[in-house]
């Protein structure tokens, strides 16, 4: 079971809590996570990845392991710890704007 | 009794403000979608429970909301929390903030450029919904126009969007963003005419379809901007919002950047209006709903300072269609106001004695249940206000 922290107003878009779980059957990439992410909670679509490249919210930032993942590939695998579940996968907001 | 429930939408959320035929005393909800942008609101004239919001955000996006109940819950069209994503068919389901441009079948690419800050050619990169439009015929059926500028239409409440691309073919190439972005904000509608639409661009101008979307027309003849280095062209001006009269679908009355304009001819032609206003920069302008030569604005004191001129907070209205203008401010601050009223910040009700309704960047909404004579306001104290909607209920 992978652990994703979600920013607030995610949170509040797909009524969850701060952490979410989410099965990931294979890998665990960013990729696959946020494809899980998006399986369970259909409205995050488009919130975090562009609809159309897939590519990352120029806003939102990606860690784990206190390490920025922001600019590693979508496929590349992350921490073991968080394959585990021991750390979570957190989805982070610019601190930006008013 | 008649009641009246206005839809508005601020910088950091929505909110619903319902009163009866009177206006004088308001029940307020929200914020609804707090925290996030809500540039427009808008109910179904064919069931008026049915409410379309855009909810935006710099971090993650566009979303769209849909009511069914007249605002008291609201959720994406097709995307309920929780359910899974594909049929069991295995089709993917249906993806309501999802807004892509039609491509080339050729190639792939997406279809034109337009012209960029600089002079130079740039792709089309969709960022928000700023205007829906829902069908005065079937409450499923909804327009949305967006940022960069076009006009997308979902027939199955909002559930999916398709872009309607011949709007693009209109000279797309030459259009260019404004300084707050190229959007697509104003959609009419026409009552007799369901194959004809009317829209505009900011900067790009007006333009008309006689075919449901498929193709379309610029009509900005007779338009004069001084900033644009053909003042006369065909395509390019910042138009900010027109108004017209159910009754009168042929006759339009359009805010431009500067400049109060008319048209009898459905926008193939235009005149100046602006007559007697102190200055004719400004954003919203609207009909009076049985008066059709009755019209509202708010001017600005200009393009570089946006907000009310001399510190007054003054609606000007017409009842001669335009020219002959007087100031309405019975009830409206008129010393140390510097608020701006946005062009979808305005709009009318259809009960007997019209009430006129309006919001501001400061955050307050203004109505007046006399077509203008008086103002009081319903609310202060809200985040900047970007659109307002009245809807007229039984």
């Amino acid at each position: 079971m992978i652990r994703v922290v979600l920013p607030y107003h995610l949170r509040t878009l797909a009524n969850t809590d701060a952490e979410v779980r989410v099965d990931v059957a294979g890998p665990v990439t960013q990729r696959s996570i946020l494809d899980a992410l998006e399986a369970r909670y259909p409205m995050l679509r488009g919130t975090i990845r562009d609809q159309v490249t897939q590519r990352r919210r120029p806003m939102l930032r990606f860690y784990a392991c206190e390490e920025d993942l922001s600019l590693e590939p979508p496929d590349a695998l992350l921490p073991e710890a968080v394959a585990s579940g021991a750390e979570p996968f957190w989805i982070i907001g610019a601190i930006a704007g008013g | 009794m008649s009641k009246v429930r206005v839809l508005v939408g601020t910088r950091k959320g929505a909110f619903i403000l319902t009163s009866d035929g009177k206006r004088q005393k308001w029940d307020i909800s929200g914020p609804h979608f707090a925290g996030w942008e809500i540039y427009h609101l808008k109910g179904s004239s064919v069931d008026p429970n049915r409410l379309y919001a855009s909810q935006s955000s710099g971090w993650f996006g566009q979303i769209i909301q849909r009511s069914d109940d007249g605002g008291k819950t609201w959720h994406q069209p097709g995307t309920p929390a929780g359910a899974p994503m594909m049929t069991p068919e295995g089709m993917p389901k249906a993806e309501s903030n999802k807004f892509v441009y039609d491509t080339s079948p050729e190639t792939g690419k997406p279809l034109t450029t337009h012209q960029w800050y600089d002079g130079t050619q740039h792709p089309w990169e969709f960022k928000r919904v700023w205007h829906l439009e829902p069908s005065l015929s079937d409450p499923e059926t909804v327009y949305a126009g967006v940022e960069d500028a076009a006009l997308f239409r979902s027939t199955d409440g909002g559930k999916n969007w398709h872009e309607l691309a011949g709007l693009r073919d209109a000279h797309g190439s030459k259009w260019s963003p404004g300084a707050g972005g190229m959007g697509l904000h104003t959609i009419l509608l026409d009552s007799t005419n369901p194959r004809r639409l009317y829209i505009a661009i900011s900067a790009a101008g007006a333009f008309r379809t006689e075919d449901g979307g498929k193709t379309w027309k610029p009509i900005n003849r007779g338009l004069h901007s001084q900033y644009i280095p053909n003042p006369t062209a065909e395509v390019g001006h910042c138009v900010h919002h027109i108004a017209m009269h159910r009754s009168r679908p042929h006759v339009l009355f359009m805010q431009k950047h500067w400049d109060i304009m008319r048209s009898d001819d459905a926008g193939d032609s235009w005149h100046e209006v602006s007559g007697n206003l102190p200055t004719d920069f400004g954003f919203p302008i609207e009909v009076h709903a049985h008066e059709p030569e009755t019209i509202y604005v708010v001017p600005i004191k200009s393009d570089s300072e946006h907000y009310v001129a001399d510190g007054k907070l003054r609606v000007f209205r017409s009842r001669t269609g335009g020219n002959e203008w007087e100031a309405l401010t019975k009830g409206l601050p008129q010393e140390n106001c510097y608020v701006n009223v946005l062009r979808d910040a305005m709009s009318i009700d259809t009960l007997d004695k019209c009430g006129i309704y309006f919001g501001t960047t400061g955050g307050q909404v203004y109505v007046s249940a006399d077509s203008g004579d008086s103002w009081a306001p319903i609310v202060r104290d809200l985040p900047a206000v970007l659109s307002v909607e009245v809807q007229t209920l039984p």
